[in-house]
């Protein structure tokens, strides 16, 4: 053959691949015949709900007792009411009534009570932190007995290591081998880490779902999710870069469903160290950080700079009333020389021949903290701290709790993953301190306002305290806030009717509908 | 790491006259041969790569039981007492040497283990990374062979023509490609412009398109200038011009002399470029969230899922020689004549 005709030959097999290609993109087949592509960061790495993420609440897969809706205000879930004893140490909660597992078993309350029981004994979940003394099935309800009065027990039964699973999802050694829950959707398939197709549960009680097949992808990077969305092979997109969600959201051809989540980015400090203890110094730390360039530039979004650390998305905790945390390096510098550092030759701060100089610990399992991390630094060199920038693994920083040896760390808490975010607050503000809250400090006043909170006694006294927890947080800085969270989510145009829930319970799919 | 030859074997036990062709076939003597030495060779890689593979996770920086709660309750979530309910569940208190030994007693009765973080068989984990790292290296290595072949036997019919040019401008664009790059080029252009293809994922057979031809891009460059010098290098030599000069077709010259003696050369070349094939897979298996093997290896490493990480590395290992074995066996059915050392002398 000629170099001629097998140019041309060449050219004419391109040109045809292309216009087959063309012509198939063309000729979708209607929306509703496909099942609703849902793409995110989070990878699938265990069954037990205790590990999973969330996975199964998220996808309406399992239930809890009790469910929340997108304002945190607790709604009935498997249980369609609940009450308390008078001396506070005893819950009734009262399953629904007719409510199947998806394996066509009622659900009762004895598989409900083993669920929890289960869930009671794994480390780490909200569960193992209340005071209880026994589960266990009384008629048609489950009975939980404490030790102690715990007014917040309904919202930690809405937190998703609390799902109630059908007896025949556990082994033999109470393993979970199967997901067999009681919501709109039942597992169809899994393909660990990073697949799960569910499609709507034919005897579910409540509204069907109209769109009845859901497929969930993980992709881990950031860039390849956002290349999905824009080539519509994802409908609905989550965790998106700044940079990215920017373009798309120039581009104009897609949705974005936004929230601002109850999740802070803060500082913590190790208020134990003979440098950081000073509240002075916390103080300074504070006016040194420009938060509100770090949100403009950093995370493209002004109004998640931090004045305070409970965002506007904690309406009960938030306080429109505190003062707000400001940039003001003046003053910064003001408060460190009152604290007895005065800078050296070299420009860092010294006292008693000692420099101030400390290290920062954090993860980029979240993009946007090394990168808030840095800037963190360049601010802190102004005032004359030397700040070491450790990225490294989150889990260096709980082992560093523990050990002592942690001083700054960088990280993001989300206060509701319990809808009451006093459980996480309780948590995190124990006089001990803990791992991703109060290191070497602790306040008498906040403490009694945050028990006095648990124990449900004084209610007209609650909003009081509350205010209280916030101006003390506010003044001692145990943990310097910086930003504040929004999730986004990227919507393609087959799909409307999504409304994100800032507690990252549920991605409430079973209220999607195709566009028409 | 791993020897990387593959030259044709030169040493041999047999004796000149004593041809193993006397009692066996010499084909079948040239197999059990390379079989034979590479058993051997996989068996001492298994020892190598699984002690230093252990040594070098023991010495990594950090509390084990930390980063392995870590992967387990989702990095936001990890405390101090999750990671000491991992610690007693995992029996990390005990020396490391006992925990090695209860490894390597596992794989001689050919038990991987469990995961520390997902808590599933490794066995079973591994399998389907491996199957998807193989099936996107196989496609890419099929599609780099058809190109990169093809062009360079055209390049090489008319050196210095247009389409050796063309196919030189070709291997310098690809190569200074990285394959990071090139993967985000080609998604853009038939993903989100054309919308041709799936950007990326894993589960439909239109999913391997992109992560492979991103792979084969890269690699056809190399093939068909390997294809070309050693093509037009075979196309000068003695013999095919004594094959044209006793009045072979051109065709038969081609196929029977030009070819088979390219394969020899090529065989080779390939067999050590899909080592280098299965280390770029880790950077697009990562873009186009492929569930490969470098995608689990990385993973493992980061959580410290020791039992995962060392099966990852020796599944890599092991691929290795069985790649060179491959190649050593294909290397001797293309060109048969005898590799003995006293054959030459």
């Amino acid at each position: 053959m000629g170099w001629q005709k097998m140019r041309v030959a060449g050219a004419s097999a391109i040109a045809l691949l292309m216009m087959t290609g063309c012509a198939a993109a063309g000729n979708d087949s209607p929306a509703a015949e496909q099942p609703l592509r849902v793409v995110g960061q989070f990878e699938l790495h265990s069954l037990d709900p205790s590990t999973a993420g969330g996975f199964f609440t998220r996808l309406q897969v399992a239930e809890t007792l009790v469910d929340a809706d997108v304002k945190g205000v607790l709604q009935p879930g498997l249980a369609e009411k609940w009450d308390v004893s008078a001396d506070g140490l005893s819950w009734g909660f009262t399953l629904r009534s007719g409510a199947l597992f998806h394996d066509g078993t009622a659900v009762t309350a004895e598989a409900a009570a083993a669920s929890l029981n289960i869930a009671q004994g794994k480390a780490g979940t909200p569960l193992a932190t209340v005071p209880v003394k026994g589960i266990s099935a009384v008629g048609d309800s489950v009975r939980v007995d404490l030790t102690e009065p715990y007014a917040p027990l309904p919202a930690v039964m809405a937190h998703t290591s609390t799902q109630i699973l059908a007896p025949s999802s556990y082994g033999t050694d109470r393993s979970i081998t199967k997901i067999v829950g009681s919501g709109p959707y039942r597992v169809k398939h899994i393909e660990q880490p990073a697949h799960i197709d569910v499609a709507a549960f034919e005897q579910w009680q409540g509204k069907k779902p109209a769109i009845s097949e859901v497929t969930y992808q993980a992709v881990g990077r950031s860039e390849s999710r956002a290349l999905m969305a824009e080539s519509a092979q994802s409908d609905v997109t989550f965790g998106m870069d700044p940079t990215s969600l920017q373009r798309i959201k120039q581009a104009g051809k897609l949705d974005i469903a936004a929230v601002t989540l109850p999740r802070s980015i803060l500082l913590k400090v190790n208020a134990g160290h003979e440098m950081l203890g000073d509240v002075k110094v916390r103080r300074a730390l504070s006016l040194a950080l420009d938060r509100e360039a770090m949100a403009t530039a950093l995370l493209r979004d002004r109004e998640m700079a931090a004045t305070q650390l409970f965002p506007p998305s904690l309406p009960e905790w938030h306080q429109d009333s505190a003062t707000p945390l400001t940039h003001n390096p003046s003053e910064a510098r003001k408060l460190l020389a009152e604290a007895g550092w005065a800078p050296g030759s070299d420009g860092i701060l010294e006292r008693n021949g000692k420099k101030f100089s400390v290290t920062l610990r954090t993860f980029p399992d979240r993009p946007e903290l090394p990168i808030l991390a840095t800037a963190i630094q360049a601010k802190l060199k102004e005032l004359g701290i030397a700040l070491d920038v450790k990225v490294g693994n989150s889990s260096e920083i709980p082992a560093g709790h523990k050990d002592g040896s942690l001083e700054l760390a960088l990280f993001s808490r989300n206060y509701a993953l319990v809808p009451d975010a006093l459980v996480t607050l309780a948590e995190d503000f124990a006089p001990a301190g803990s791992d991703f809250g109060a290191m070497g400090w602790n306040d008498p006043a906040l403490t009694e306002a945050l028990n006095a909170l648990a124990s449900g006694k004084d209610v007209d006294k609650s909003a009081e305290n509350r205010r209280k927890v916030n101006e003390i947080l506010q003044t001692q800085l145990p943990v310097i806030p910086v930003a504040w969270y929004r999730q986004s989510a990227v919507v393609s145009p087959r799909v409307e009717g999504l409304v994100l829930d800032p507690l990252e319970r549920s991605w409430r799919l079973s209220d999607l509908t195709w566009k028409k | 790491m791993v020897s990387l030859t593959t030259k044709p074997m030169t040493q041999a036990t047999t004796q000149p006259g004593s041809s193993a062709g006397r009692t066996l076939h010499p084909a079948l003597g040239t197999t059990a041969r390379v079989l034979g030495r590479r058993a051997f060779q996989a068996a001492g890689v298994v020892v190598l790569v699984s002690t230093a593979c252990f040594a070098m996770v023991q010495s990594l920086p950090g509390d084990i039981a930390f980063r392995i709660a870590a992967g387990r309750y989702g990095y936001d979530q990890v405390t101090a007492a999750s990671a000491d309910s991992v610690r007693a569940e995992l029996g990390l208190d005990q020396p490391a040497w006992l925990q090695f030994l209860d490894w390597l007693g596992g794989l001689v009765s050919l038990n991987l283990g469990n995961s520390l973080v997902t808590g599933a068989s490794v066995a079973g984990e591994l399998g389907l990374n491996l199957a998807s790292s193989l099936q996107l290296a196989a496609v890419a290595l099929i599609l780099a062979l058809m190109v990169g072949t093809t062009a360079g036997a055209l390049a090489a019919a008319r050196p210095g023509g247009i389409l050796d040019r063309l196919t030189t401008v070709w291997v310098s664009v690809t190569r200074a490609l990285p394959p990071f790059l090139l993967g985000l080029v080609l998604i853009l252009l038939f993903a989100v412009h054309l919308g041709v293809l799936p950007a990326a994922g894993h589960g439909e057979a239109k999913n391997i398109v992109l992560p492979a031809a991103t792979l084969a891009v890269g690699l056809s460059g190399l093939f068909a200038r390997v294809t070309r010098d050693t093509m037009a290098q075979i196309r000068q030599s003695d013999y095919v011009r004594f094959a044209d000069t006793k009045g072979l077709g051109s065709w038969l010259v081609f196929v029977r002399h030009v070819i088979r003696n390219t394969g020899v050369t090529l065989i080779a070349y390939v067999g050590v470029q899909v080592l280098v094939l299965i280390e770029g897979v880790v950077v697009v298996e990562s873009l186009f969230a492929w569930p490969g093997l470098g995608h689990a290896l990385v993973h493992a490493i980061f959580w410290r899922d020791i039992p995962m990480i060392q099966a990852a590395a020796l599944a890599l290992a092991l691929l290795v020689v069985a790649m060179n074995t491959l190649v050593d066996l294909a290397t001797a059915a293309v060109d048969p004549r005898p590799r003995h050392k006293e054959a030459v002398l």
